[in-house]
């Protein structure tokens, strides 16, 4: 499968990430490169074979809908610190609506 | 203090008999650190408080018996394991400056115990990589030859066990990320099966492939390590719910130990080769049966990888958008916000695997590429199954070849994946396996280690253990 630069400039757009010029030719050509090396798994037989659900055996792990707090309590300050900017609690971000 | 002769076990006794103190042990790494390091690069970040902590020790040694076993153990983490109130970079730019709010569950065990934290390790950015080539920070040198790799991703933490700057450590393996840095620095390292070690606090990067495991000099350190850290987590769903771990104890005789055949072909070193046929037939000295097997799905093994470990980081990496911690680029409009953070932010692999793993989810292509590696996952996890219905291990190369010199294969993503092949199989099935050092090859004067690769059915830590420490007892390590 090959990936031509347009693809990457989709890519890039659902990805979030900018991408210069040079850059896009020389993703175009890597990741041409890695589609065509996974396209072995189309020589594997897998008719009747149900998908992997993830890495556990495990399956429906509930708990009581219960909120616990322990955990969080009074780190309310040590995660406000880590935002790039804010307004006391607020987290600033650019207009979301255009 | 001849710290290169100390295993875990040998400190707990020391600690116990008086021989030395906390303190003594710590500055003593903390020497090797300072006067090592700096030609190494294993650690991002070397605690300062080590050596108070080292004191606290000291006075609970006064007063207490029954001490937990890594009590006053010094030990490195992966800088992508958080510590609260420490700088976790994941080795990226994009958390340059971030601090770690919360303990990882394994942390918070560790800390239960009395370990010594001695500082963060070097990683590929965001575990992403073979060799710690990808880590913002520079990479880490092999201690075996300072032109080589250590290996990856958790380079930094194999790194500072084989050149005695802490006496185990804690890596992340998704592909292979700590068992091959352990074969090729010449230690120790364990990928448990996935559930047996809570992710919590880990920075994910394939949730359903990542677990935490131990780096030590001996299989016996790496076992009381993972009996440390193991165990259900009410944070992490996917944590085994009734998993305990017992040490048993074990014996080559009769066992059978599972050659796979396609471990054996092209593209493995011929030394490499020999030297793990020289262990093997060890064993088979020492009374256990060996038996050629087949795991038909191998060829698949690493495509099917490169799908499902790209997908996973294209949704785990979603969230360092620059809004809520991390980089910021700010600019006019919300979306050249992301798009300017990320692309400062994340290094040439990790963009690549996101950019792979938005296509392969990406409308029209599910089916083909994501769906259809799932599909080879249950295939491989059955080779496995049936495998193990007549074997006791499986037994191999850790890697291809040796470690390989800076930049050899930075220029080829296919190439550095390559380094995977014996690994990353054993993730896709979720069980367990263990690295320990089978000798050395030589290449061009330089000693390099290289490890043999024992592989275990899921949650059969306890008897994969007791077969590598009787392996152990036989393989010449140094």
């Amino acid at each position: 499968m090959s990936i031509s630069k347009k693809d990457v400039e989709h890519i890039a757009k659902l990805a979030r990430i900018e991408i210069g010029e040079k850059e896009k030719e020389r993703f175009a050509v890597e990741l041409s490169s890695i589609l065509g090396f996974v396209e072995k798994l189309n020589e594997a037989d897998t008719a009747d074979i149900k998908p992997a659900a993830g890495g556990t055996l495990l399956e429906n792990e509930m708990r009581p809908d219960e909120a616990v707090d322990a955990a969080l309590d009074g780190k309310q300050v040590e995660i406000l610190a880590a935002v790039p900017e804010r307004k006391d609690s607020w987290v600033k971000v650019r207009s979301v609506f255009e | 203090m001849d710290i290169s002769k100390l295993t875990i076990k040998n400190i707990a006794g020391g600690l116990r008999k008086k021989e030395f103190s906390v303190t003594e042990l710590v500055s003593s790494y903390r020497d090797a650190i300072v006067k090592g390091d700096p030609a190494i690069h294993a650690y991002l970040e070397v605690f300062d408080d080590a050596l108070h902590e080292a004191g606290e020790r000291d006075k609970m040694l006064q007063s207490s018996s029954g001490l937990p076993p890594l009590f006053g153990i010094p030990m490195a983490i992966k800088d992508n394991i958080m510590i609260e109130g420490r700088r976790a970079t994941a080795g990226s730019c994009i958390l340059e400056n971030y601090t770690a709010t919360y303990d990882a569950t394994v942390i918070t065990k560790l800390k239960n115990q009395g370990v010594i934290f001695l500082g963060k390790t070097n990683l590929d950015e965001f575990a992403m990589g073979s060799s710690t080539e990808n880590s913002a920070f520079g990479p880490t040198k092999n201690p075996h030859d300072a032109d080589r790799v250590p290996g990856g991703s958790s380079g930094g933490s194999a790194a500072a066990v084989a050149a005695n700057f802490a006496a185990a450590a804690l890596g992340s393996d998704t592909g292979g990320s700590i068992r091959q840095p352990a074969a090729l620095c010449g230690v120790v390292g364990l990928k448990p099966t996935y559930g047996a070690v809570s992710r919590h606090g880990l920075i994910a990067m394939a949730s359903s492939l990542d677990q935490i495991g131990p780096f030590a000099k001996t299989v016996e350190d790496a076992e009381t390590v993972f009996r440390a850290i193991s165990g259900p987590d009410a944070f992490d769903a996917t944590a085994a719910k009734d998993y305990s771990f017992r040490e048993i104890g074990g014996d080559l005789k009769g066992i059978t130990v599972g050659i796979p055949k396609e471990y054996f072909a092209e593209g493995l070193d011929q030394e490499v080769k020999a030297l793990i046929q020289t262990a093997l037939k060890k064993m088979e000295n020492a009374g256990a049966h060996l038996h050629e097997i087949s795991l038909p799905h191998t060829a698949f093994a690493l495509p099917a990888y490169y799908i499902v470990v790209p997908s996973e980081v294209s949704a785990n990496l979603a969230r360092f958008d620059g809004i809520r911690y991390g980089l910021r680029r700010d600019k006019e409009k919300l979306f050249d916000t992301y798009a300017h953070t990320r692309a400062a932010g994340f290094g040439a692999e990790v963009k690549r695997r996101i950019m792979l793993g938005t296509y392969a989810l990406s409308a029209g292509y599910y089916d083909a590429y994501y769906v259809k590696a799932q599909k080879i996952r249950t295939l491989i996890r059955q080779d496995f199954e049936k495998a193990f219905l007549t074997v006791d291990v499986i037994a191999g190369p850790t890697t291809p070849t040796p470690a390989f010199r800076f930049n050899e294969k930075t220029d080829d993503p296919l190439a550095m994946y390559l380094n995977d092949i014996y690994t990353v199989a054993v993730n896709l099935a979720g069980i367990p396996a263990i690295s320990m050092p089978a000798g050395f090859v030589e290449k061009d004067g330089s000693k390099l280690p290289a490890g043999l690769q024992l592989v275990g059915s899921r949650f059969g830590e306890s008897k994969l253990f007791g077969i590598a420490k009787e392996v152990e007892k036989i393989i010449p390590t140094r």
